[in-house]
């Protein structure tokens, strides 16, 4: 139906400008009747863009011919017909004739039955029809012709009407009213997008038109990098650490012995913690040495230090009764990966057991790492077999529970958690040991964020420590409070290789203090 | 941590008071015991038609053997809010003055060294009672005593049987019984077949199954009473009716077999006829000097320094008031008439867990409330802050590379064997690679020697992502060092790959240019004096030549012949390989599954230190 001039879409907008120059409004409807919406849309936002133009959206219904209703339209109704056959028959019509006449069997069934009705035809005495009338007005056909031409009607009960007998529907049109705009002109200008150098050189910039910048879309791609979520939390936690002058231990050891991962730290060697249900152990290289000195300066006594876990184990010493069971070097020799950093803490206490301070004893020391340690758990949504731990260490003399507490309380305070509860709780190597907890507004309970206590005299004063020398430890794993924060449920999503790379890309900067 | 369920109302009834969810919640927590859940709003099963009663589900630290039970719990919080002292438990001789022996024959030695035993008199078992004893004893058998491995419990109906008894090792063939709730007599070879796939039992056979001799408790009569650690005798069975129990534990481990008698007694005495009382066992075992009277409540006796308890709570109580402190501890305390800076602490047999006077320090801190505890100032001494070098050369690195536009990734260390090596088109020689003994999948068999499979997991999980995709990771591989203590050591790397429509392979090498420049390391080109000289791969120290760094061309199969390089440094006079780049090899692609062509670049980083 389109007309080959109306079909070339460059021409468009020079005959929108043509026509407005004339007229102004436009009814896009009646301009360019044939024209799709789409392409007429898109010349006028060209338009409109350059100011050149307004326009106004108009959506409206029409209506439609149905097939039949087109046909009717063309022939008249099938009562029309069946009156036109008879009263050319001057003699009428049987209804086979009729039929003939016509030429289509259901018109003529259906025309028959409304004639009657509408008395313009009636049966003769020889059973024959014929006409009762001289003329008939076709309302149904004049209705649709109106319809055809206008696509609507003056009068809303016909097009009801005509719906019901599925002779018309209702289509959705749009069409635009179109008016002259302020810098309304016949030619379209070219607009320049951007400011070049070539512009600046020449002063083309100076007379040059400049399409308007879209404010209401993103800006151009940046191909940024990004740094890991979790890696970021670190880097938070790390600082915190410094600026409380906390030294970073050498946690870069993934692979530890039964000795530095559990029985120094006076875990018993029936412990749950050492089944192979909960820790890796290594099956290549299969052994390790027996604790000793791996550098020049290292002076401590490491064979001493040996026998003091074995009889601290086996026979209980410092005050201690021990767990009384006999304890197994084989055990002890054990290669695993560690479950824990505080295998390294345990390392970096017993080094500080040789350092002497201004006094001659251990100095006062603050250690913390952020490492990965090894689980041989059963993967789900919370738990891999590698997450990450934080930990903190303090040693000096004379350290109380209460100073502990002050501790955790400014520590988190840096992360934006206040009002710490602790709770009596148990680990094998701390003595007290405090569970922390802190209440959670989300949801609405207290819930766990650290462990921590006071290592115990068997563990420390077996490296040598002195007995009022104590430690603080403790301990967070870093997944959890960065799941916690940004709302991921899944460990999946943040640590190994199935985190979305659109996660790391997007992942705000970590202002852990913003609550 | 072991969880107990028990009834709420009995509970609320032995403690005399009612709680609300939330006053409970807080008692435990001050105690150290944490309420994990109460089901009165919860749907509650049904049993036998009728509906469970509300529980609570409570959570026991690990070492409180003496409350894994609702006997323990009831007790130990009416010791803590002084409601009631502790029971004086007592041992009882029979009238006659005679005790039930057990005899230990020498064979025991081979499977099961030791049995201690206790006799209940006159016990009235409610249903509630009943469970209770028999929840205990599998509570025990699952925590202290590791899956009946150290320790297992048999009780029985004293009645049925008649002692003197003996603890003996047998050929299995030759124990013959009939097990509880079974009606089929059988010996002890037909036993383990029977049991086998049991759900229950099945689990315990190994413990004693390739032992030549099974251990068997007998009486007088050679009736046998229980073959330990897997089930007692369908003879001499429990149940409400028992008057009196008799008990014989037998263990591999000395220690924890009293602790889990003494629990046993102290838990259930309260149901004899004269609550608290216990008929002892004689032990004869002659021939490793363990002949003893079982079990022994004498509660031992533990001296407490008042300074250091002061000290670590920060408090100044005076001796008496810590004694007053403690006795809701369960202990009986007192000031030491000798020494006015010790206190007598008598720890009961209950409180196995007590080893040093830390641990009764903490009940000090425990009793007086945590948070009520008076805070002080954490900072006693100053200390100086520092980074781990390798750290904060690590950390250059990373910033270096996502200011060059590259998304850092953190897969996973552990890696299976396959991902780690032939995937990589790399063979193993059995000296690099840290191998797992007791991986649950095969994602987890090797400590990873390089951050490749790592980069080409993460991007076969992000196919989905716009190419090119440029991820890079800087973190640790370990390697087998047979030098070191623990026979290995952990390296630093930094490794990149580049996955994209076209290989990538100046970009990558631009990477290395980028980040060595950033390292403040030269690139030496091969017209500055080493053209077509062979290098060995071991450090050659010559500091007649610039520090630098080089790359010269590979031929390995992990990459895509005539586009490799192998990264050479000099450093203080040093000459080492420190990595690799290249583009990866066809079949590599295909092993992780990847469509597009990917280049990378791995690179030790300790060598900057």
């Amino acid at each position: 139906m389109a007309t080959g001039h109306h079909g070339r879409q460059g021409d468009l907008p020079s005959e929108i400008l043509q026509l407005l120059s004339k007229n102004d409004p436009i009814l896009s409807s009646e301009a360019f009747p044939s024209q799709k919406s789409g392409d007429v849309k898109g010349a006028l936002d060209r338009l409109a863009s350059r100011s050149m133009i307004r326009y106004e959206t108009i959506d409206r219904e029409e209506a439609i011919l149905e097939d039949e209703g087109v046909d009717i339209e063309a022939n008249g109704s099938h009562e029309a017909r069946v009156f036109e056959a008879l009263r050319k028959a001057v003699e009428g019509l049987t209804v086979k004739e009729l039929e003939a006449a016509i030429g289509d069997k259901k018109a003529a069934s259906v025309g028959q039955g409304k004639a009657f009705k509408s008395k313009w035809i009636t049966k003769a005495k020889d059973g024959r029809l014929v006409a009762s009338t001289d003329s008939i007005q076709d309302t149904t056909r004049e209705q649709l012709q109106i319809i055809q031409k206008t696509r609507t009607h003056p009068d809303p009960k016909v097009i009801a009407d005509l719906k019901k007998r599925k002779l018309v529907k209702m289509q959705k049109v749009i069409s635009f009213k179109v008016h002259k705009g302020p810098k309304f002109a016949l030619e379209m200008v070219k607009e320049e997008t951007d400011l070049t150098a070539d512009m600046l050189a020449s002063g083309a910039w100076k007379t040059a038109a400049f399409k308007p910048y879209n404010f209401r879309s993103l800006g151009a791609d940046q191909n940024a990098g990004a740094l890991h979520p979790l890696n970021k939390v670190r880097h938070e936690f790390r600082q915190i650490f410094f600026e409380m002058g906390f030294e970073e231990m050498p946690t870069n050891r993934f692979v530890e012995t039964g000795f530095w991962n559990f029985d120094a730290l006076f875990v018993p060697q029936q412990h749950p913690a050492r089944d192979l249900q909960d820790t890796f152990y290594i099956s290549d290289p299969k052994i390790a040495d027996k604790p000793h000195a791996e550098t020049e300066d290292d002076k401590a006594d490491y064979e001493a230090y040996w026998n003091n876990v074995k009889d601290v184990h086996q026979e209980g010493k410092y005050g201690s009764i021990g767990y009384r069971y006999p304890w197994a070097e084989d055990e002890s020799l054990r290669l695993v990966l560690r479950t824990h950093t505080t295998a390294i803490s345990t390392a970096m206490l017993h080094k500080l057991a040789s350092k002497k301070g201004p006094d001659g004893r251990p100095p006062p020391a603050r250690y913390f790492s952020i490492d990965r340690v090894f689980r041989n758990e059963t993967v789900d949504a919370t738990h891999l077999a590698e997450f990450h731990q934080v930990e903190g260490v303090i040693a000096d003399y004379g350290l109380s529970l209460g100073g502990l507490m002050e501790f955790m309380q400014i520590f988190f305070s840096k992360m934006g958690i206040e009002d710490l509860r602790f709770k009596p709780a148990y680990n094998p190597y701390t003595e007290p040991s405090m569970e922390i907890f802190s209440f959670h507004k989300g949801l609405n309970k207290l819930v766990e964020i650290g462990n921590s206590g006071m290592f115990r005299p068997e563990m420390l004063e077996a490296m040598g420590l002195p007995k009022d020398l104590r430690v603080f430890g403790w301990g967070l794993s870093l997944e959890r409070p960065t799941m916690i924060k940004y709302k991921v449920n899944n460990i999946r999503e943040l640590l190994g290789h199935k985190v979305d790379l659109a996660f790391i890309e997007r992942n705000p900067a970590v202002r852990l203090e913003k609550t | 941590m072991p969880t107990i369920n028990v009834d709420k109302a009995e509970l609320y009834k032995a403690l005399a008071q009612e709680y609300t969810t939330e006053e409970f919640e807080t008692l435990c927590f001050e105690f150290g015991i944490e309420l994990d859940e109460d089901t009165t709003n919860s749907e509650r099963p049904i049993i036998n038609g009728k509906q469970e009663a509300p529980q609570l589900k409570i959570e026991i630290p690990a070492n409180r053997y003496d409350m894994l039970c609702f006997e323990g719990i009831a007790l130990m919080l009416n010791i803590f809010r002084e409601k009631t002292p502790l029971p004086n438990y007592r041992l009882v001789a029979p009238k006659s003055g005679k005790l039930q022996t057990i005899t230990i024959h020498p064979e025991t030695m081979k499977v099961r060294p030791y049995v201690s035993g206790a006799i209940l008199r006159n016990v009235t078992f409610t249903q509630e009672a009943y469970d209770s004893f028999i929840a205990l004893q599998d509570k025990l058998h699952q925590n202290l005593a590791r899956q009946r491995t150290l320790v297992s419990i048999g009780t029985h109906d004293l009645d049925t049987l008649k002692g003197p008894f003996t603890y003996e090792a047998l050929p299995p063939k030759e124990i013959s019984f009939i097990p509880l709730n079974q009606t089929k007599k059988m010996n002890g070879e037909e036993l383990m077949q029977f049991y086998e796939n049991d759900k229950h039992l099945g689990k315990y056979l190994h413990i004693i199954r390739d032992s030549p001799v099974y251990p068997v408790i007998f009486d007088s009569q050679k009736t046998v009473c229980s073959l330990p650690p897997i089930i007692n005798s369908d003879h001499s069975k429990i149940s409400l009716k028992t008057k009196n129990v008799f008990m014989e534990i037998t263990a591999t481990d000395r220690t924890k077999l009293e602790i889990v008698n003494n629990i046993m007694v102290s838990m259930f005495s309260q149901y004899c006829a004269e609550p608290f009382t216990i008929e002892p066992v004689k032990i004869i075992s002659e021939h490793n000097g363990e002949t003893r009277q079982t079990p022994n409540l004498k509660p031992r006796l533990a001296e407490v320094e008042v300074d250091y308890v002061n000290s670590c709570c920060g408090l100044e109580a005076k001796p008496q008031q810590i004694c007053d402190w403690l006795t809701k501890m369960c202990y009986t305390a007192k000031p030491s008439s000798k020494d006015e800076n010790i206190i007598e602490v008598l720890v009961p047999p209950t409180r196995a867990d007590v080893l040093h006077q830390c641990d009764i320090m903490e009940d000090v801190a425990i009793a007086y409330g945590f948070n009520r505890l008076p805070r002080t100032s954490p900072n006693k001494a100053s200390t100086i802050a520092q980074p781990l070098m390798i750290n904060k050369l690590g950390d250059i690195v990373r910033m270096e590379a996502a200011m060059a536009g590259w998304s850092e990734v953190m897969p996973l260390i552990l890696c299976s064997h396959d991902e780690n090596f032939g995937w990589l088109n790399r063979t193993d020689d059995g000296k690099t690679a840290v191998k797992l003994a007791n991986p649950k999948t095969a994602e987890y068999q090797v400590v990873r020697t390089s951050l490749l499979p790592g980069l080409l997991k993460t991007i076969r999980e992000n196919k989905k992502h716009s190419v090119p995709i440029k991820v890079f990771e800087v973190s640790d591989v370990a390697f087998k060092d047979l030098a070191l203590e623990r026979k290995s050591r952990n390296e630093r790397h930094f490794a990149a790959a580049w996955y994209g429509k076209t290989s990538g392979f100046e970009v990558v090498h631009g990477l290395l240019d980028r980040v060595l420049l950033m390292l403040k390391t030269a690139f030496l080109t091969h017209e500055e004096g080493l053209e077509g000289k062979k290098l060995d791969y071991e450090v050659k120290e010559d500091p007649s030549k610039p520090d630098g760094y080089w790359i010269e061309e590979i031929d390995e199969p992990t990459f895509f012949s005539g586009h490799a390089a192998a990264i050479y440094l000099r450093h203080n006079g040093k000459q080492v390989r420190i990595g690799e780049f290249g583009i990866l090899h066809p079949t590599v692609l295909d092993k992780f599954e990847l469509r597009y062509p990917v280049s990378t670049l791995e690179i030790n980083l300790e060598v900057f230190l």
